[in-house]
């Protein structure tokens, strides 16, 4: 009491209009989204068609709320004894029994036998009243749970006077602040059948079981909650061996811790690509690749680096079993089977197809919460597509937020379709990653060859290239870059490119040798021909000479002739002049 | 609870557990004091005396006092008048106003003859 009050006077000093006072359900998930639990003190109306779970919810809200909160409560039934109905929670590791007689809840089971009841005139149903006035004092109960009120419908023929009494049992909860919850049946195009929403105006949800392509999925909505936000969505909810759970866990935050943590990838050369020191603890990982590109053997590796360095790792395997994966994986030179045994590695192989979408997150969430692992691999996603993309885009996230809020780093693989971009993957998750590798293969000259490159990577400086990768015995190897002109070459064709170029510079070397013969042949050709020209040029000088010599000699021989011929004629030199 | 009842009835009740001699063991549970629950007691008096004279026990139960029983005796509706014995229980609810289906309820039509 005095706790209440003081809680009352702490929320009304920082806030100046008191938010409508709210009680805890328990219920994982349901708090998140109604903002605190049901409304405090007033009769929520949990409504839905038969075997949707809404005594399953009644219940744990009971339960928890004599287990944890400290309130005791009352369970008024009127379809189960409450044998059948410890039972029922028995399974969920609640016993109702010794609550019971711990004084934590009462329990009454309203037996209405028609035929044993015959109606003479004027009556109410007084009795109910006393019967839990009686039950709610004997226990000082804060919590009551009617299932199902409407019964009384079928017991007794008034039913204007059992509409005047169930509207005065809404009022006498109401007076006595006692926080309810009424389950009722849904009825034909109306939220309950006997339409007692009318008279509850506080909180309505609903429960809802359907199926979808062969496989159900349970559904809740909070229909009305008066003077308190809620959520609007349809939220899926299941009931599973811990009780009842409401999902979204936690994906209504987004205010997960970050880590500045690396964990490797298993693979040296990859983590080289990511800053050489691989993922950050706690971030996703998608792995997107055609078949047969490489992508659980990327898992195993990461798996096996995982538990190499000594911490635990959880696999959940869609398509193989886990005996197959770990044979399949020694051929590639990892050896989990070790792992395995030690108990660091945990298998879980099931069907996509067993269970629904939320089956499989509340198999993935008790796991998690059974084996503490740090690293959680989920290979594939793919198979969960069979349904609606937009339920298996929002339990993805769910899951992510889920392992992200626990610092746990998920590797995801996913198959994409051979045509096609590849860079889209079929639930769109990968904005939801944080780091994304693609896988692809690269058909040409006749066979396929796998390459890797890292499309993404949040917050850290990753290669952009595209690295061949190769598996071989002893695990995968990136091969270097290829850094030649031209384009990327992988395989043979790259043996082969890099064949071509060592004998082009043969060739070219060959080439080079051959000029240079080429060419001092040429050079002794042109010597010759020099020497040739030069005594050519040697032998015209000394004919010059000769010819220039024998002209002078025979100059002077005229010259000397002329002489002669003079003294034979007797001209003196002057005459001779005169007469020429 | 009912085993006392069982108790206090003479033997011959066992005796002649068929017939028509047997005692009636009834309870009418009433909530406090009622304009319904003061009606039924009358219209119950009458009837008891008119038709089951001598051959009836009547115990009126107030559940305001003893709450718990209304739990024991699976009551909802108030006033409701119980037949335990004969076995089977039998219950009638409503202020008893018609006094030809209080006797089909009870069992005892028979007797008005």
């Amino acid at each position: 009491m005095a706790r209440a009050s003081k809680r009352t006077k702490t929320v009304a000093a920082s806030r100046a209009f008191p938010e409508l006072k709210k009680s805890r359900s328990g219920i994982a998930g349901f708090d998140e989204i109604t903002g605190g639990g049901l409304p405090a003190g007033r009769p929520t109306i949990l409504c839905g068609g038969p075997g949707c779970g809404k005594t399953m919810f009644a219940m744990e809200f009971l339960i928890r709320g004599a287990t944890e909160f400290g309130e005791p409560g009352v369970l008024m039934t009127f379809e189960e004894t409450g044998e059948e109905m410890s039972r029922n929670v028995e399974s969920l590791g609640f016993n109702l029994q010794s609550l019971a007689d711990k004084k934590k809840l009462f329990l009454d089971y309203v037996r209405i036998e028609p035929s044993e009841i015959q109606e003479t005139g004027e009556y109410d149903l007084e009795g109910l009243f006393v019967r839990l006035q009686h039950a709610v004092e004997s226990v000082g109960a804060k919590r009551v749970v009617l299932d199902t009120v409407e019964a009384i419908f079928s017991g007794f023929g008034n039913s204007g006077m059992l509409r005047a009494e169930i509207r005065r049992l809404f009022r006498w909860l109401k007076d006595r602040g006692l926080t309810t919850v009424i389950t009722a049946e849904r009825g034909e195009g109306t939220l309950t059948r006997y339409g007692l929403e009318e008279y509850v105006s506080d909180c309505v949800v609903s429960l809802d079981h359907r199926v979808n392509d062969q496989i159900s999925t349970r559904r809740m909505r909070i229909v009305k909650y008066r003077g308190s936000s809620h959520g609007t969505d349809e939220y899926p909810f299941l009931i599973g061996k811990k009780g009842f759970s409401v999902l979204p866990l936690s994906s209504i935050r987004l205010d997960h811790k970050v880590s500045k943590d690396r964990i490797s990838s298993g693979i040296k050369d990859l983590d080289t690509m990511l800053e050489g020191r691989g993922f950050f603890k706690g971030s996703s990982i998608l792995v997107s690749g055609t078949s047969g590109s490489g992508k659980s053997t990327l898992a195993a590796h990461f798996a096996n680096e995982t538990c190499r360095s000594g911490k635990r790792a959880l696999y959940i395997a869609f398509e193989e079993s886990s005996a197959q994966v770990t044979r399949n994986m020694r051929s590639v030179g990892i050896n989990l089977d070790q792992y395995i045994q030690k108990g660091v590695l945990k298998f879980r192989a099931w069907r996509p197809t067993q269970h629904g979408l939320e089956s499989h997150l509340l198999r993935i969430h008790d796991l998690v919460d059974e084996l503490h692992p740090q690293v959680v691999i989920v290979d594939p996603i793919t198979n969960l597509i069979s349904a609606n993309l937009t339920e298996v885009h929002a339990m993805l996230m769910r899951l992510l937020d889920f392992l992200k809020d626990r610092q746990i780093t998920a590797m995801f693989t996913t198959l994409t379709a051979n045509r096609g971009a590849e860079e889209q993957t079929e639930v769109g998750i990968s904005s939801l990653t944080d780091t994304w590798i693609l896988l692809r293969d690269l058909e040409l000259n006749g066979e396929r060859n796998r390459c890797l490159y890292v499309l993404k990577s949040r917050g850290m400086a990753h290669s952009n290239q595209i690295r061949e990768f190769v598996l071989s015995r002893t695990g995968v190897h990136l091969l270097p870059a290829y850094v030649g002109s031209g384009t990327v070459y992988t395989g043979s064709a790259r043996l082969a490119q890099e064949a071509r170029e060592k004998a082009e510079a043969v060739r070219e070397q060959q080439q080079l040798e051959e000029k240079r013969k080429e060419f001092s042949l040429r050079r002794s050709v042109l010597e010759s021909q020099i020497a040739a020209l030069r005594s050519e040029l040697s032998s015209g000088e000394s004919e010059f000479a000769r010819l220039t010599r024998q002209r002078s000699e025979r100059q002077q021989r005229l010259a000397l002739d002329r002489e002669e011929m003079g003294k034979i004629r007797g001209v003196t030199r002057d005459n001779q002049g005169v007469n020429s | 609870m009912r085993s006392s009842k069982v108790k206090s009835k003479p033997p011959q009740a066992q005796d002649t557990e068929n017939s028509k001699d047997v005692t009636l063991e009834l309870r009418l549970y009433v909530a406090g004091q009622t304009p319904k629950s003061l009606i039924a007691l009358k219209n119950l008096k009458k009837i008891c005396e008119e038709h089951l004279q001598g051959r009836y026990r009547l115990h009126v139960i107030d559940l305001v006092k003893t709450p718990q029983l209304a739990q024991d005796d699976q009551i909802l509706a108030i006033p409701t008048l119980v037949r335990n014995l004969p076995q089977p229980i039998r219950k009638i609810i409503g202020d008893l106003s018609d006094t030809q289906r209080v006797l089909v309820g009870l069992d005892v039509r028979s007797q008005a003859k």
